[in-house]
């Protein structure tokens, strides 16, 4: 638009730089003080000229916490938390956006609903599932009568166990429970023309067909989208792996951070705080540098 | 919505939802439903008989003076953090919207914080804040004892309000800017022919019509303030000083995993439910109101 | 090739019926054009045809088979959709191939059909392309390919032309009804719009209001229309309708202030018609000839090779079509002489035509 506001531009230019130079200037604190040595991190103020200890500190903090295996488990938990979202939540929306079934509004609301209530508040009995993840089966069949039933029977003993503390699927599955993707899913379907639906119909398509052949294809965009924001969701997850992973084979690098937390009365080693901190943001910020526009996008629609 | 045109076979139809409802039923529905009984029963830490108390444990909890405290903690926390980090993005994105020379790198780098874990920007935090080293010790220096987040409670708490309003703020940009670029730029035209300058525009055009997503990115902050504070409260102040930053979900977590008392943090968990609930129906009676021109 | 039997078909959704018991016959390798208003229930009619839509009651029958129970891949049946509904994602080669892959057949064959099929419809270069990269016209070449290449036995057509702009939609008309003469085999093709009927139909089927209206090639729906309604939906401008009284000598028109003299059979004085004129039967001659309505001239629309005069009779609209030279001013009076040969009667009540007028009846050509 043709408006001539000096001063407004002037303003503009100056708030935004100064928000620029906020949300950046953390990434290059701790960047820098990462670069120093023990004195040089304590200075006050401390120098914003990098130091030479960097590679050092570095490789200090890789192995003081065990970087290399925990960056490998956040990776295996975000992919698989990723995939995983990415697979079911395309599965059940086609479900409910294609098929009519008795019960399917039914359905829907029960996957509706876990959109209300973050792990993070049901943690305390979550945790008790992971720890044997086929209580709840048991449960229901000691409360129906049904093991004493298969017990007089059969004269076994109905007794499910399976532990999925420190293991990947424990780490995983909870964190799919959730419907964020399925409704991503759901409002894509809703706008693919049902035209397509019935030339595939028209063309010998079953149902299987059709979901394969042409919705999953026209539903790039939304996977990547929706694999982006899991991925990055799920990598920095805390209060969840910190519970189930007791033991370290299985810890994640977000985890893994407090350990550089510098102990009260010991040494403040901040530089090898500040590098481990730095490896541990890096993997999500290349992915939201590289991935920019699916990540915004994704953003913006699994919110809707 | 409905979709006109539908497969017939509806037995396939509800296997492909199978594997989601498995899911849900054993993650979601089973732990909370188990967080209800739990609450209502003293529970000993895995296995052991459970005793029937009604609403006792809810009662010991809301006469304990620490639940209140975390209540408050929770409240301010969210409040003023949700505050800071919509009204920073409001303005940001409000002139970013203006489409200045350098606008893509500020909706660019903007969103960056928001792709880091809590509690990897809360060692950055803690570092920066740290009273010894970092760079309120320059102020320490001038005023020595001015700011201590691992004393004074006030320093803790307003230490946790900066790491996470700077990493919502990122998040509350994006969504103000999508709101502001929904606005067709006719309708700022046509203001503009009827000689209403910038300023005046944005109060009367394009405030009100971004409200929708006000009241969504306000129930949002709020919810994700008592949950995503987690890692920032357990990495920057352990919930401390004196329980000054203990919120909810580290209460929950610090009770029930720490303290053994599941029953405790089974109540406690029904309760932040029922608030975030509550939060979510209030969102749903404005998202009605909620526009998209996408 | 295929014949199609409609017998008492209807079509429930939930409370409302839009298709009310539609009985049909279509001979093998005719091609039939369903025309009618939006909401008519004629793509509803052609998307049970196709086993797109459930049939709730009566039977369709292709080829003496009863085809109500028949998934659509089992009916033989393709169609081409009004949007294409070509696969966005797939090549213009895997669009017109993917029922044969579907079918398993296998990719050597495939490809040689793809060829055959291009080539008739001079897709040949474009193979490679996604849909997004075509034209409009190129688009719906592509979806008559995907439904040519499966040899089906009926060919459904729903509005297909109704995307495109009006020079191509011209050539494609041309171009549909030159392949339907090459491959032979039976086509239903439905539309709205009756320039495309007239000129694609064999027989035309006009609909209205979930029922058939009419049954006829296009010179008997437009020559002896059964009903006000196709009389009035056929033929641009629409007919004229005023409603009228029979009088011992003729019609007493607009509530007794105009009087027409003709010779009337059957109809008893006193009783009510609806007569109708086209625009283009009605001669304009000097104000007060003998016979002839006077009127005011409210507005003339030039075509180029005519013009369509609108007038006032006494409040109520009528419009003519000339092609002579003349052109009256608005306001001025003109006179209008309408031959009881050229007129229709309906009943008012029904609707439906009246022959009790006509002295003699021009038959339609054949």
């Amino acid at each position: 638009m043709v408006e001539r506001t000096p001063f407004l531009n002037f303003f503009t230019h100056l708030i935004l730089f100064v928000g620029f130079v906020f949300c950046v200037a953390p990434f290059a604190v701790v960047a820098i003080a990462a670069s120093h040595n023990l004195k040089d991190v304590n200075d006050v103020p401390m120098s914003l000229l990098p130091g030479s200890d960097f590679w050092i500190n570095i490789r200090t903090a890789w192995t003081t916490a065990d970087l290399g295996p925990k960056l490998l488990n956040s990776f295996i938990m975000a992919a698989g938390v990723a995939a995983g979202k990415v697979i079911i939540s395309a599965l059940t929306a086609f479900s409910i956006v294609y098929f009519r079934y008795p019960g399917r509004t039914f359905i829907f609301w029960l996957i509706f609903v876990t959109l209300m209530l973050p792990l993070e508040v049901r943690i305390v009995p979550t945790y008790a599932v992971v720890a044997n993840v086929l209580s709840p089966y048991q449960a229901i069949l000691d409360v129906t009568g049904l093991s004493w039933l298969i017990e007089k029977v059969s004269g076994v003993q109905v007794s499910f166990s399976l532990g999925l503390l420190n293991s990947y699927t424990g780490l995983i599955m909870p964190l799919i429970a959730t419907a964020t993707g399925t409704f991503l899913y759901r409002q894509f379907f809703l706008t693919v023309p049902d035209e397509l639906t019935e030339a595939a119909r028209m063309d010998g398509a079953g149902a299987l067909r059709f979901f394969i052949d042409i919705l999953l294809p026209l539903s790039r965009n939304n996977m990547a989208a929706l694999g982006t924001i899991m991925f990055l969701w799920a990598w920095n997850q805390y209060l969840w792996p910190l519970l189930i992973t007791t033991d370290q084979s299985h810890a994640t690098a977000v985890t893994e951070l407090k350990q550089l937390i510098p102990n009260v009365g010991g040494a403040p080693e901040w530089h090898i705080a500040m590098a481990g901190t730095l490896i541990v943001m890096l993997p999500p910020l290349i992915v939201v540098v590289l991935m920019q526009r699916w990540f915004v996008r994704g953003l913006i629609a699994t919110e809707k | 919505m409905e979709k006109r045109v539908t497969f017939s076979r509806s037995t396939i139809g509800i296997l492909f939802a199978v594997p989601q409802l498995l899911l849900i039923f054993t993650f979601f529905y089973w732990p909370a439903g188990q967080a209800v009984y739990w609450s209502l029963t003293l529970q000993q830490p895995w296995g052991g008989g459970n005793i029937w108390v009604g609403l006792d444990n809810f009662r010991s909890i809301l006469a304990n003076a620490d639940y209140w405290n975390s209540i408050t903690a929770s409240l301010v926390f969210a409040g003023i953090s949700t505050g800071l980090a919509m009204f920073i993005a409001l303005v940001l994105a409000a002139l970013t919207d203006r489409q200045l020379a350098g606008s893509r790198l500020y909706r660019v780098v903007l969103i960056w914080p928001y792709g880091i874990a809590a509690p990897a920007l809360a060692m950055a935090f803690r570092f920066i804040l740290a009273p010894e080293a970092g760079f309120m010790a320059v102020v320490n220096q001038v005023w020595p004892g001015f700011w201590d987040p691992g004393l004074d409670g006030a320093d803790a708490m307003a230490s946790i309000i900066v790491a996470f309003s700077w990493k919502y703020v990122g998040y509350n940009f994006i969504f103000f800017l999508a709101a502001f670029q929904a606005i067709p730029r006719s309708l700022i035209e046509a203001a503009a022919m009827d000689g209403s300058g910038v300023i005046r525009r944005f109060r009367d055009i394009q405030f009100p019509l971004i409200t929708p997503t006000i009241f969504f990115l306000l129930v949002i902050n709020i919810t994700e303030s008592f949950q995503d504070s987690f890692g920032i409260v357990d990495i920057m102040t352990a919930g401390g000083p004196a329980n000054a930053t203990n919120l909810m979900v580290y209460k929950i977590y610090s009770d029930g995993f720490k303290g053994l008392d599941y029953s405790g943090a089974a109540a406690q968990s029904i309760i932040l439910m029922l608030l975030i609930i509550v939060l979510t129906i209030f969102q749903f009676r404005f998202i009605e109101r909620r526009v998209h021109y996408r | 090739m295929a014949s199609i039997a409609i017998r008492g078909v209807k079509k429930n959704y939930a409370k409302t019926q839009v298709v009310h018991g539609v009985d049909l016959d279509f001979a093998s390798g005719e091609f039939v054009v369903i025309l009618g208003p939006s909401g008519c229930g004629k793509s509803t009619l052609l998307r049970m045809i196709a086993g797109l839509e459930e049939i709730s009651d009566g039977t369709i029958a292709i080829d003496n088979t009863v085809v109500n129970k028949l998934e659509p891949r089992e009916r033989g049946c393709a169609m081409v959709f009004q949007n294409y509904a070509l696969y966005p994602h797939m090549s213009v080669a895997q669009n017109i191939g993917y029922s044969l892959k579907v079918a398993g057949v296998p990719a050597a064959e495939r490809t040689q059909r793809i060829q055959a099929v291009a080539r008739v419809l001079e897709l040949e270069h474009l193979l490679d392309r996604k849909p997004m990269a075509l034209s409009g016209g190129q688009r719906q070449r592509v979806a008559m390919g995907r439904a040519m290449i499966r040899e089906p036995k009926v060919f459904l057509f729903d509005e297909p032309l109704s995307n495109l702009d009006a020079k191509l939609r011209v050539q494609m008309r041309s171009e549909i009804r030159k392949l339907h003469r090459r491959l032979n085999a039976t086509s239903v093709f439905v539309t709205h719009d009756q320039v495309e009927a007239m000129t694609l139909a064999d027989r035309l089927v006009v609909m209205n209001a979930g029922r058939v209206e009419q049954v006829g090639t296009p010179g008997e729906i437009y020559t002896r229309p059964a009903s006000r309604f196709v009389a009035t939906f056929v033929g641009a401008p629409a007919m004229n309708i005023l409603e009228g009284t029979v009088e011992l000598d003729g019609l007493s028109l607009l509530g007794g202030s105009r009087h027409l003299t003709i010779a009337r059979a059957g109809l008893p004085v006193g009783s009510k018609v609806a007569m109708g004129v086209r625009p283009e039967a009605v001669r304009l001659v000097a104000p007060g000839t003998a016979g002839a309505l006077n009127a005011t001239v409210d507005l003339v629309e030039e075509l180029g090779a005519g013009r369509v005069i609108y007038v006032d009779l006494d409040g109520a609209p009528f419009s003519v079509m000339t092609s002579e030279a003349v052109h009256p001013e608005p306001g001025s009076t003109v006179g209008l002489k309408l031959s009881p040969d050229d007129m229709h009667f309906f009943s008012p009540e029904t609707g439906s035509r009246l022959d009790v007028f006509k002295a003699s009846i021009p038959e339609p050509a054949l």
